[in-house]
């Protein structure tokens, strides 16, 4: 077919304003059925939520006297949060964990320990550090650090399962689930979600609980091992425990930052 | 122009049988699912958000209940008449509507919908895969 260059111009320019036409139908359309869930809404805290600008957790070690003290407390941590029973190694998952004192502290500058740190296990679980690798390694802000009370989160929505956070934390606090951890979940706590395969966890200093007003579980559970509370007031329990004893953190010399202290 | 016959044959086919999901299912509309509420619901009288936004919003509610619950750590949802709920799936949607299957499914079901919410937010999901 011929046409003239006039006649093109003509049908260009015409399309051209029925497309600018019906942009801005779209947007009329779009402006009167704006989905906002209802405007008048408003969300708040819980009034009994426990609160603090930076959460910590003080590990007397003084106080271990068997591994069943800290088995309780694994137990305690991983029944509340569906954390699944893996029986290989390399597939495992764990929020808290126990290890011996080399092993948490091998940068400690000294190869004798007292007999007490020797024979016992640490508990040892996510450092919630101060400034923390973590966060920065993950592309998608799965992992963040709430500004509030400087506890490490996981948004398990939004990992994306590429582990880079996990060879960014120098503690290996964080575990991946390599299966659906579904199955080898031995009771469902209904009250906490589960896991997918592919997804990123560690301990998340029961961020749940402390919306509700309560410690987090293996404090509870801890015979009076672990404290937890607000490092930056002086008035809190942990702030009184580090004021009056020795403690150390894990391999301070990264520059991390951790909020686990353990008096020794 | 001797394969006149044939070529119109081939054409009756073709459009017989790219037709064939039209007419095979002419008259058998699936009928709108019927949701069927539990004691607890219907005994709530109201949900979160009135009936008809509930129904076409719940997923947008959601995406705001996710991120502030889980980013901004705020858990309670007070609604345009004043009501608090706590902002959580689990807990506080399927705490009422516990039957999967007969609400949440049949919706998702019909419009052809499979969201993964339900991989991790409750305990017998997707019984069908
Ligand atoms: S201990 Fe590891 S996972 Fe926890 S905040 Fe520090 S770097 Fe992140
Ligand atoms: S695995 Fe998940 S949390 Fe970790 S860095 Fe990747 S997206 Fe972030
Ligand atoms: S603080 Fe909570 S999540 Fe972390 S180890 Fe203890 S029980 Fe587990």
């Amino acid at each position: 077919m011929e046409r003239s260059r006039r006649e093109f111009l003509k049908i260009a320019g015409a399309s051209a304003a029925i497309g600018l036409g019906a942009g801005q139908v779209m947007e009329a359309v779009a402006a009167a059925t704006n989905h906002q869930a209802a405007p008048e809404a408003q969300v708040a805290h819980q009034p009994e939520a426990l609160k603090a600008t930076r959460w910590g957790m003080v590990v007397d070690t003084r106080k271990i006297e068997s591994a069943e003290q800290i088995e309780k407390m694994v137990e305690a941590c991983h029944k509340e949060h569906n954390v699944p029973m893996l029986e290989e190694e390399r597939h495992r998952i764990k929020w808290i964990w126990e290890t011996h004192f080399h092993n948490a502290f091998p940068s400690q500058a000294t190869d004798r320990v007292s007999e007490h740190l020797e024979h016992i296990l640490l508990p040892v679980m996510c450092n919630h550090c101060e400034n923390p690798p973590c966060v920065r390694a993950c592309p998608t802000k799965a992992t963040f650090k709430r500004e509030s009370d400087g506890i490490v989160m996981m948004d398990f929505h939004r990992c994306i399962g590429c582990r880079f956070c996990m060879a960014a934390c120098p503690y290996g606090s964080r575990s991946f689930n390599f299966r659906d951890p579904k199955p080898f979940i031995p009771e469902i706590n209904k009250a906490y979600p589960t896991r997918m395969k592919g997804v990123v966890e560690k301990c998340n200093f029961c961020v749940e609980r402390l919306a509700v007003g309560k410690l987090p579980a293996c404090v509870e559970v801890s015979d009076g091992i672990l404290t937890f509370g607000d490092l930056n007031d002086p008035e809190s329990e942990v702030s009184k425990l580090l004021k009056e004893n020795y403690a150390i953190r894990r391999k301070t010399n990264l520059g991390t930052g951790p909020s686990v202290y353990y008096i020794v | 122009m001797n394969d006149k016959g044939k070529i119109v044959t081939g054409l009756v086919i073709f459009a017989a049988l790219v037709s064939f999901p039209f007419w095979y299912n002419l008259g058998k509309a699936a009928p709108p699912p019927e949701v069927v509420l539990t004691d607890k619901a219907k005994a709530a009288k109201e949900c979160v958000l009135p009936k008809d936004e509930i129904r076409t919003e719940h997923m947008q509610l959601l995406d705001v209940w996710r991120d502030t619950q889980v980013r901004d750590g705020q858990t309670v949802y007070i609604n345009a008449k004043g009501k608090s709920y706590i902002m959580s799936l689990s807990n506080t949607c399927l705490d009422c509507h516990s039957n999967y299957k007969d609400f949440c499914d049949r919706c998702h079901v019909y419009a052809s919908v499979d969201p993964y919410c339900f991989d991790c937010h409750i305990d017998n999901p997707k019984e069908t895969k």
